[in-house]
């Protein structure tokens, strides 16, 4: 794939199988530095499996993908950069239960960029702090509520100074009473031009940040759009069907 | 205090708590229906029978004298095991030089101390380990820094089911860990030779990899090399060790999510500090029990060199029983090794129970 600055992430014709089940078909998605971009769609539609993709998670098997200019192939190296890009947060939080708070925060910098313990552990401290949770450093994940939880998260990807950040479904986990706490503070980062791509079905968080809506189904984009124009004047039949069912 | 109480306190104010038990209710406690009912006959029963045996060890059991043949009454001699403590814990080690086993036993306690906290737990700590098992060795070994040589044939007792069970379960430990995560592996040969590992020293009865190893080694191995019969036994439980907690450390694996490896390649950290630093800890976490239940099988299992000519602390009371002078004084001798086990067994397993419930203390949801 061409080598374009102008983008942040670029993907063109991708493929992605699982056995004989074609899960992303022909997928063409440009992101630009500083977009945000909301991806919705039914269950099983591949919308995880996209942004997957995009830090290998998951391999593909067509078509390419580029995250600021270094492309997504073989080349260990290549992923490695990739990585430093893209920071994640899941679903699931996944933050490591038998490390504190900080740690959490603080040993992945250590292991992957090979920081000093107290370089990273003052990082983990600032990041905490933006996240606003700073008082719960030394506490161990179980014991935190599931926002607290999932703020740690975004806190520990924050660390590693990612360009990009992948959200996969970040607040569907939760309690609807702390789905508020961490939109707030992805919409702070979003304010501060950190270029985002988030799986979610928060429709008024996709009002309000997002730059593009990006709606799939079985596998394909069936429409992108910005979000006045999406959720107000849709394209598409099965777009129309999706937005219907998910506003009740 | 309620209404309904019988005997309502008077001129002083009883403190809160559990009310006490009235008779009517500890008649309900011990025959309020047919299963308590049977229990209680059950554990009567039991606790009669146990009379003679209480007779035995304690009213009519001698406790001290010099003269064995004051043993010849029906009850217990532990005057005998006073008279024969140091062989039964020393075995055959020269006795004039009794103060290095012992000392070998007091680095032991003092190594087992300095690790229990897991604060401690690092590079550090295995560092110190390796130079305290060289000094014990240096010490029952001697030849040097003026101590006499005592050969590995006359160690005996207690110091040598100590060294055999915390060398067995440190060497095995880490063998372990590389068969757990071998028989994971995505790589067909790492995995194939964890899988064969495992499953042949599992087949296999330990008194059988025992004899293996004290007779078919040495005849297998090339002309003009021996190792030492304590070595080779060391060897086979530490090999029975490692295959037993490889199985134990591989269902830990299983327990841990694959979202753990994902965050952890998601923030870029390469795969094995993944393993090591994120999910072998969390694997660990998960089976302290069944890891505690092998390291006190294995302790035990030490006893089974005595079959190899081994002389560890079973072999030497079964040694000092044979003292024509004292009247067969077996089961005072077993009454006494199985007591120095159980301190050892239960102690690890309290241990173990302290750190899980530490584990579970980091989450209250
Ligand atoms: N490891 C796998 N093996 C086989 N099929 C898979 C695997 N992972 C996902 N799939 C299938 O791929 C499809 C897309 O999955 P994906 O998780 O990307 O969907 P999604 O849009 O994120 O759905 P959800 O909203 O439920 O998270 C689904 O049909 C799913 O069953
Ligand atoms: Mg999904």
């Amino acid at each position: 794939m061409t080598d374009h600055p102008s983008c942040a992430i670029e993907i063109s014709g991708l493929d992605k199988w699982y056995g004989n089940f074609q899960v992303l078909k022909n997928i063409d998605l440009s992101v630009a530095p500083g977009e945000r971009i909301v991806v919705c769609g039914p269950s099983g539609s591949g919308k995880s499996t996209l942004i997957r993709c995009i830090n290998r998670l998951e391999e593909h098997q067509g078509g390419s993908i580029a995250v600021n200019g270094i492309s997504l192939n073989d080349s260990l190296k290549n992923l490695d950069a990739i990585r430093r890009e893209v920071g994640m947060v899941f679903q699931h939080f996944n933050l490591f239960p038998h490390l504190t708070v900080r740690e959490n925060c603080a040993l992945p910098q250590i292991l992957s960029r090979g920081k000093r313990r107290k370089e990273a552990e003052e990082m983990a401290m600032h990041f905490l702090t933006k996240v606003r949770i700073p008082e719960q450093a030394n506490k161990f994940p179980g014991q935190l509520s599931g926002g607290q939880q999932q703020r740690v998260a975004i806190a520990r990807a924050l660390c590693m100074t990612p360009k990009i950040m992948l959200f996969d479904e970040p607040t569907s986990a939760l309690d609807p009473e702390m789905v508020k706490e961490v939109l707030d503070t992805m919409v702070a980062l979003a304010e501060e031009g950190m270029t985002m791509i988030v799986v979610t079905h928060e429709m008024g968080f996709a009002r309000r940040v997002a730059d593009r809506v990006v709606f799939m189904e079985t596998g394909e984009i069936v429409e992108a759009d910005k979000p006045t124009a999406f959720f107000d004047t849709p394209r598409h039949a099965r777009t129309k069907n999706f937005l219907a069912s998910i506003m009740h | 205090m309620t209404a309904i109480d019988m005997n309502p306190p008077i001129g002083h104010i009883e403190s809160p708590g559990p009310p006490r038990p009235s008779r009517r209710s500890l008649i309900r406690l011990f025959f309020g229906d047919f299963a308590a009912s049977c229990l209680t006959v059950l554990t009567a029963a039991l606790l009669i029978s146990m009379i003679p045996a209480v007779n035995w060890a304690v009213f009519d059991a001698v406790w001290t004298t010099d003269d064995p043949s004051a043993c010849r009454e029906g009850g217990a001699c532990w005057a005998y095991i006073a008279a024969k403590f140091r062989f039964i814990i020393f075995g055959v080690y020269p006795p004039q030089e009794q103060w290095r086993p012992l000392l070998v036993m007091g680095l032991v306690l003092a190594m087992i101390l300095a690790s229990l906290s897991p604060r401690l737990w690092g590079t550090r700590l295995v560092y110190a380990w390796v130079v305290a098992v060289a000094a014990m060795l240096v010490l029952m070994w001697g030849g040097v820094f003026g101590m006499t040589a005592v050969s590995t044939s006359n160690w005996g007792g207690l110091p040598v089911t100590l060294l055999l069970a915390l060398l067995s379960l440190g060497l095995g430990f880490p063998f372990a860990v590389f068969l757990a995560l071998g028989r994971r592996s995505v790589l067909p040969v790492p995995r194939l030779l964890s899988v064969i590992t495992i499953e042949l020293v599992r087949g296999l009865p330990l008194v059988g990899l025992l004899f293996v190893a004290s007779i078919l080694l040495p005849l297998l191995l090339p002309a003009g090399w021996s190792i030492d019969k304590l070595g080779r036994t060391l060897a086979a439980l530490t090999v029975f060790a490692a295959a037993y907690l490889a199985e134990v450390i591989r269902g830990g694996l299983q327990g841990v999510p694959a979202g753990q490896i994902e965050a952890a390649r998601a923030l870029g950290i390469p795969s094995w500090k993944a393993v090591w630093h994120i999910v072998l800890p969390q694997a660990l976490q998960k089976v302290i029990p069944p890891l505690t239940n092998t390291a006190i099988v294995m302790v035990k299992n030490t006893s089974l060199v005595l079959i190899v000519g081994v002389f560890d602390m079973l072999s030497a009371s079964r040694v000092a029983a044979t003292d024509p002078a004292w009247p067969s004084p077996y089961v005072e001798s077993y009454v006494f090794v199985a007591m120095i086990y159980f301190l050892i067994c239960f102690g690890i397993s309290n241990y173990a129970r302290w750190l899980e419930s530490r584990v579970q203390a980091r989450s209250y949801r």
